[in-house]
């Protein structure tokens, strides 16, 4: 450093120190934790999606109430009721997901960073994941309230093993799908329409799943060749998601 | 004459970028040595902002081949990114966070300290707003935010498509030393402004549709010459 | 490129679907239960069997071109796509004659096979609106292929979920063709063969026309770019679900204001 700089902030911070060596890249959770927390934040500060999702899926159950003409359900029909409204709520969600980044320069801001880039699956699926806990926070609470016929008490365990299974699959897909939407012209149409077939199995496995376990007299356990069905599916499509999720952010 | 002690900032050689079937850029050829200032001139739609793009790692080059900071690059894009900043169009902050907090973001996503980031908003004139949401900020202040952004991680190479755009005389001189002529770090502007942009460069490129109309050392360009290539 | 051996597929496709129309209508034996109209049997199962295996070829192609970046692959990939909508259209199209000529109902939820088909098309269907919906034909090529992939390894995945769903419900109706008599088994083969070459040859011909198709747009192109002089703004790119045919690169600079053709699917666009 040449004795002769002068000392003013301005120029402190536009010295250059001379050829850097070579930087590590950044870690990949220390670059997921930094996505986490602005995606966390950004929500906050907006509530753009979870807020929406909780009262989707309220007044969905409403207009069920409405629709069937009952006071109360239980067993498939309730399943039903329950797993379809999740999955519209979620996809409330997954157009949300990446719209944020899509107008205001995220993705390239991110691009341009020394950062792995599946870190950016990571911290995106992981915040759909935090929206749906919180949906179901909310939601299923609502639904035993306003719908469900039996006790929800000794349910609540095996309903929560299948919640979790079906929120990793959703979460990933939608992750992939909204992704794929965002950067469309018709991209809140085409993001359910994309979702909806893909999120089938994840209907079959969940509502087969929680069936038994919604019934009044005698509350089953949840089928393991279901929640089995479900963590399979989770597998692949995280593998999948994993591997061609880069592909989308590059250009 | 002496020989240089590091690879050139840039190498281009026939570097091809296409949009569909049409070439956005055709054919550039330029070599840019560490701490000069390229400036960029040309109309819309010449290819300014995709050869920016290209140098930044964020398209890929279709054609021919370029070195950044001495890596080739699409192969090893890893290595220069982290090395480059970019100012573009748009600030690349999210408006409904602070400046603070973007910049914070942007420092984790770089390995940055967080102590930068309240040197940077002193120096660009942000320190009283910093805690506001940038939506409420003025044009001029986000872009101030923007170039902070874009030097967060001290680059050795700049890359700016059209920084001043925004700025009244003020905001100007308040970052010249980060991304003016003073900062001493190897710079690539693109500029609309004929005389200004001349002034600062050392080399010159003119591009028209895609293609290298001009490439010169500044002295040996007139301000005639590259108005025409607005014609 | 791919005109090669285009008449040598045609002809034996031709061959084999007399072979098999023969067989269906003089051979086969008519089953006890449903009569005449099970033969459609024979239609509606190597229809569907080709279209999954369509679909699933066009995400291996689609691999292909994600690994090469070649757009090649990813033409190639959208016309394998692109028949076995086509093909699964018929599928589903002749399984819900059967439906209503065997159990009096256009369509049964107790087909596991004919309900992934379904969910299957209902998927690719959104294949060409993607495409339509992405302007830059790179990103559009490489999200397609994106899309491809992982269509392609939802359709196993979806008829194992399915047929677990209906496993206890009914009897699986349709049969498993591994327990056919003689005759039918015959038939069957023979059936199944025709309608892949089928396949193969209408994909041939879809290859060969685009590309051709391609290859005069681009000599047009030059000869009108080399008039005009200046590549200038190069005009405006428009919206097209249709691939590139050609390799990178092999096209020169467009005019300003030439207008590029849309893909098959009546979508409305406009440049």
């Amino acid at each position: 450093m040449s004795a002769a700089t002068d000392t003013s902030p301005a120029s402190a911070v536009a010295r250059d120190a001379g050829a850097h060596p070579r930087r590590e890249g950044t870690g990949l959770w220390t670059t997921v934790r930094a996505l986490l927390r602005k995606e966390l934040l950004v929500e906050l500060r907006t509530l753009e999606s979870v807020p929406g999702m909780s009262l989707f899926a309220l007044s969905t159950f409403v207009v069920f109430h409405f629709a069937l003409n009952r006071g109360s359900v239980e067993g498939d029909l309730a399943a039903g009721i329950l797993w379809v409204t999740l999955l519209f709520a979620a996809i409330l969600g997954v157009n949300r997901l990446f719209v944020a980044d899509a107008e205001q320069g995220g993705f390239d801001g991110f691009l341009l960073a020394p950062v792995d880039r599946s870190a950016m699956l990571f911290a995106k699926a992981l915040t759909l994941l935090a929206y749906l806990v919180v949906l179901e926070l909310i939601a299923v609470p609502a639904f035993s309230i306003l719908l469900l016929g039996p006790p929800i008490g000794p349910a609540l365990g095996g309903l929560v093993a299948t919640l979790a299974l079906a929120d990793i699959g959703v979460a990933v897909i939608g992750t992939l799908v909204g992704a794929l939407a965002v950067q469309t012209r018709a991209r809140d149409l085409l993001g359910p329409l994309l979702a909806l077939p893909l999120f089938v199995p994840i209907v079959i496995g969940a509502a087969r799943a929680t069936e038994p376990l919604l019934v009044g007299a005698h509350t089953g356990t949840p089928g393991a060749r279901w929640l089995a069905t479900l963590g399979v599916y989770d597998l692949l499509f995280g593998l999948i998601a994993y591997a061609l999720f880069d592909f989308l952010l590059e250009d | 004459m002496s020989f240089p002690a590091e690879p050139a900032a840039l190498e281009c050689t026939g570097l091809v970028r296409r949009y569909g079937e049409r070439e956005a850029l055709s054919g550039v050829d330029l070599t840019l040595g560490r701490g000069r200032t390229l400036v960029v001139f040309g109309p819309n739609g010449a290819g300014k902002t995709t050869l920016l793009r290209v140098l930044a790692t964020l398209l890929r080059p279709h054609a021919g081949t370029v070195r950044v900071l001495g890596s080739t690059i699409p192969e090893e894009d890893w290595a220069v990114r982290g090395r480059v900043g970019f100012v573009a169009h748009e600030p690349l902050l999210y408006r409904e966070l602070t400046a603070r907090e973007n910049l914070r973001f942007h420092a984790r996503l770089h390995a940055v300290g967080e102590e930068r980031v309240g040197e940077l908003l002193d120096v660009v004139g942000l320190a009283r707003r910093a805690d506001e949401p940038l939506r409420t900020l003025s044009r001029g202040m986000v872009q101030r935010a923007a170039v902070a952004r874009a030097v967060l991680h001290e680059p050795e190479l700049l890359l700016l498509d059209e920084p001043y755009a925004n700025l009244d005389p003020a905001g100007i001189e308040l970052l010249a030393p980060l991304i003016g002529a003073e900062s001493e770090r190897t710079r690539v502007v693109c500029s609309h402004d004929p005389g200004g942009g001349l002034g600062e460069a050392d080399l010159v490129l003119g591009l028209r549709g895609g293609r290298p109309a001009l490439l010169a050392e500044a002295g040996a360009v007139s301000a005639e010459e590259i108005a025409e290539l607005y014609r | 490129m791919y005109g090669k051996g285009l008449r040598a597929l045609s002809i034996s496709t031709v061959v084999a679907m007399t072979a098999a129309l023969t067989l269906v209508f003089f051979y086969a034996p008519l089953e006890a239960e449903q009569g005449f109209l099970q033969k459609i049997f024979y239609v509606h199962v190597p229809l569907a069997i080709v279209s999954l295996c369509g679909f699933v070829l066009g995400g291996l192609l689609a691999i292909a071109h994600l690994r090469t970046r070649d757009p090649r692959w990813d033409f190639r990939s959208y016309v394998a796509i692109h028949m076995s909508l086509i093909f699964g259209l018929a599928t589903l199209i002749t399984g819900s004659i059967w439906a209503k000529g065997s159990w009096g109902h256009w369509w049964v939820w107790d087909e596991p096979t004919l309900v992934s088909f379904l969910i299957v098309f209902l998927l690719y269907a959104t294949y060409q609106p993607l495409r339509f919906a992405i302007e830059d034909p790179e990103r559009q090529a490489r999200y397609a292929s994106v899309f491809a992939v992982t269509a392609g390894a939802f359709v196993p995945l979806n008829f194992i979920a399915v047929r677990m769903s209906t496993a206890f419900l009914h009897p699986r109706v349709l049969g498993s063709t591994s327990n056919l008599p003689g005759p039918m088994a015959l038939t069957f083969l023979i059936s199944l063969i025709a309608i892949a070459l089928l396949y193969a040859t209408l994909c041939k011909y879809e290859l060969t026309a685009k590309h051709t198709r391609a290859q005069v747009r681009a000599l047009r192109r030059r000869l009108a770019g080399e008039e005009s002089g200046r590549a200038g703004e190069g005009g405006r790119t428009s919206r097209s679900a249709a691939p590139s045919a050609l390799p990178a690169g092999s096209v020169g600079p467009r005019p300003a204001g030439q207008a590029a053709r849309t893909a098959g699917y009546p979508i409305k666009g406009h440049t």
